[in-house]
């Protein structure tokens, strides 16, 4: 069984989890292009790598950021969101 | 037969006619180079050299051919989409599918079966109906069928199915099954026997792009000369298009499959059912093929989990409680490049000699033929047939998608 750390709650099956999509910043609505919103809003970071998720844990309604191996699918670290610190 | 195979096994060379030649070493520049030795990449060798006459094509692939998803899906062939676009697109390769044996000629075991999707409840039926017309529109056979019909066609299903009873389907008769590795193999063989190269482990380490024009291929096996590059590699496509800078909606989910023992002919129908996750058929071998939803995240990898036969298993139980006692004997995964909208990204993209066949997901294999012709004619003539046209890349930069996700098997 696949087990994920909340930050919140510790250790939890994977089943407990919902996927969230990679993180991803918001460029101005306002001032960006069609072709840049397009590109927000569609495309995504597809190969393989460590990526920054979002997860949400289902049972205690905690959303927060996962740094995972998208290859290995290993969880390298999570954190809530509001504790994200540049490395 | 047991002598034949006996002096076989001891001659020294093997006679036996080989599917396609193993070119020693790759040539120094192709007009094609094709990324992707699977069905599509195939097809698409295939059609390039007998519609339009370009041989000097290399189809480079870097396991074996058929052994990525062409090899990995349930081998489902069906055309009862949601969309005109897609219907029109998926119907265009059930014939081509019903033609391929002969045009091949080789036996791929194309099975009509009748294709289920089963409704647990109201909301479901009205998706179907709306599928059921739009594919009467385009001349698609397709229609709603009463839990009666589907009981006279399929008996042994369980109609309570576990407490979500079953209140009807969407039937599909031209529904099939074929053998999903014999098609990467006949195009193989078509496409050797008109010049075509087949190179086998040998993988793409970087593609040469050259003021927005491809001007060669870089191989574990040395650099090629091309000015242009077919993707054909489903869950790999965002390896491929990082190297030349191309940003796509694509994301890669494992699907995952597995197959029982052989048991006695008993399930004619292919049976799909999107509540319960599943979708099954008997192989002619007898194997009873399964399948379900994605993986709930983005992996790169084929591996596969206890979870996922735990819960199709499970459900299997629901819809034939009889088979209780069968064993499962294998199971697999796959890569599935997914898209936002559950439509293929096909054709052209902003690099110039640079050409898609992605965005396959979990509805690739029954493409196979129809994707090899239309990138074929989109190689040669540098422009999208018109089939294809929904399907580009450039679609998601006009916001105009081609929402297929209510015709997927499964709800993903």
């Amino acid at each position: 069984m696949k087990l994920i750390k909340c930050p919140v709650n510790g250790v939890r099956p994977l089943q407990e989890f919902l996927y969230g999509g990679e993180l991803r910043p918001m460029p101005d609505a306002q001032a960006s292009s069609e072709r840049e919103w397009a590109d927000y809003v569609f495309n995504r970071h597809g190969e393989p790598g460590v990526i920054k998720e979002w997860w949400y844990h289902i049972a205690s309604g905690t959303w927060f950021i996962a740094e995972r191996d998208t290859l290995k699918d290993e969880f390298l670290r999570t954190y809530l969101y509001s504790q994200e610190q540049p490395k | 037969m047991p002598y034949r195979l006996l002096k076989f096994a001891l001659s020294r060379s093997h006679p036996e006619p080989r599917m396609f030649r193993a070119p020693e070493s790759l040539k120094k520049s192709y007009d094609v180079v094709i990324i992707g030795g699977g069905g599509h990449g195939l097809a698409a060798a295939y059609y390039l050299a007998r519609d339009y006459g370009i041989t000097n094509v290399a189809v480079l692939e870097k396991g074996y051919i058929g052994g990525g998803n062409t090899g990995r899906n349930t081998a489902i062939v069906r055309s009862n989409y949601l969309t005109p676009e897609g219907v029109k697109f998926y119907d265009k390769s059930v014939k081509l599918f019903q033609e391929l044996s002969a045009d091949l000629d080789l036996n791929l075991f194309y099975s009509e079966r009748g294709h289920f999707t089963l409704a647990h409840s109201d909301a479901t039926l009205r998706t179907m109906r709306w599928r059921a017309e739009v594919n009467k529109h385009m001349g698609v056979e397709s229609r709603v069928i009463g839990p009666d019909e589907i009981l006279k066609i399929c008996p042994y299903i369980n109609i309570e199915c576990g407490g979500h009873e079953i209140v009807g389907a969407l039937y599909h008769p031209p529904g099939a099954i074929i053998r999903h590795d014999a098609v990467a193999w006949g195009y193989a063989r078509g496409a050797d026997q008109r010049g075509v190269e087949i190179h086998q482990k040998t993988s793409v380490t970087g593609i040469e792009v050259k003021s927005g024009r491809v001007t060669g291929v870089h191989t574990n096996r040395g650099f090629i000369e091309t000015n242009k590059v077919l993707c054909a590699v489903a869950g790999y496509t965002p390896r491929i298009t990082q190297m030349v800078g191309l940003r796509t909606p694509l994301i890669i989910q494992p699907l995952q499959a597995c197959v029982t023992e052989p048991l006695k002919p008993w399930l004619n129908s292919i049976v799909v059912s999107a509540s319960l996750h599943l979708y099954v058929s008997q192989s002619s071998r007898g194997e009873l093929v399964m399948g379900a939803s994605l993986d709930p995240y983005v992996v790169h990898s084929e591996r596969s989990t206890l979870d996922f036969v735990e819960g199709l298993c499970g459900h299997m139980l629901d819809l034939f409680p009889f088979l209780s006692n069968v064993k499962i004997l294998r199971q697999w995964g796959g890569m599935s490049d997914m898209t936002p909208d559950f439509s293929p990204i096909m054709g052209r993209t902003p690099i110039e000699g640079f050409y898609l066949d992605s965005g396959w997901g979990t509805w690739g294999f029954k493409a196979t033929p129809v994707c090899g012709v239309s990138m074929a004619y989109t190689v040669a003539k540098n422009e999208e047939m018109d089939l294809i046209k929904p399907f580009t890349l450039a679609r998601f930069e006009k916001y105009d998608l081609i929402g297929e996700k209510g015709a997927a098997s499964v709800g993903h």
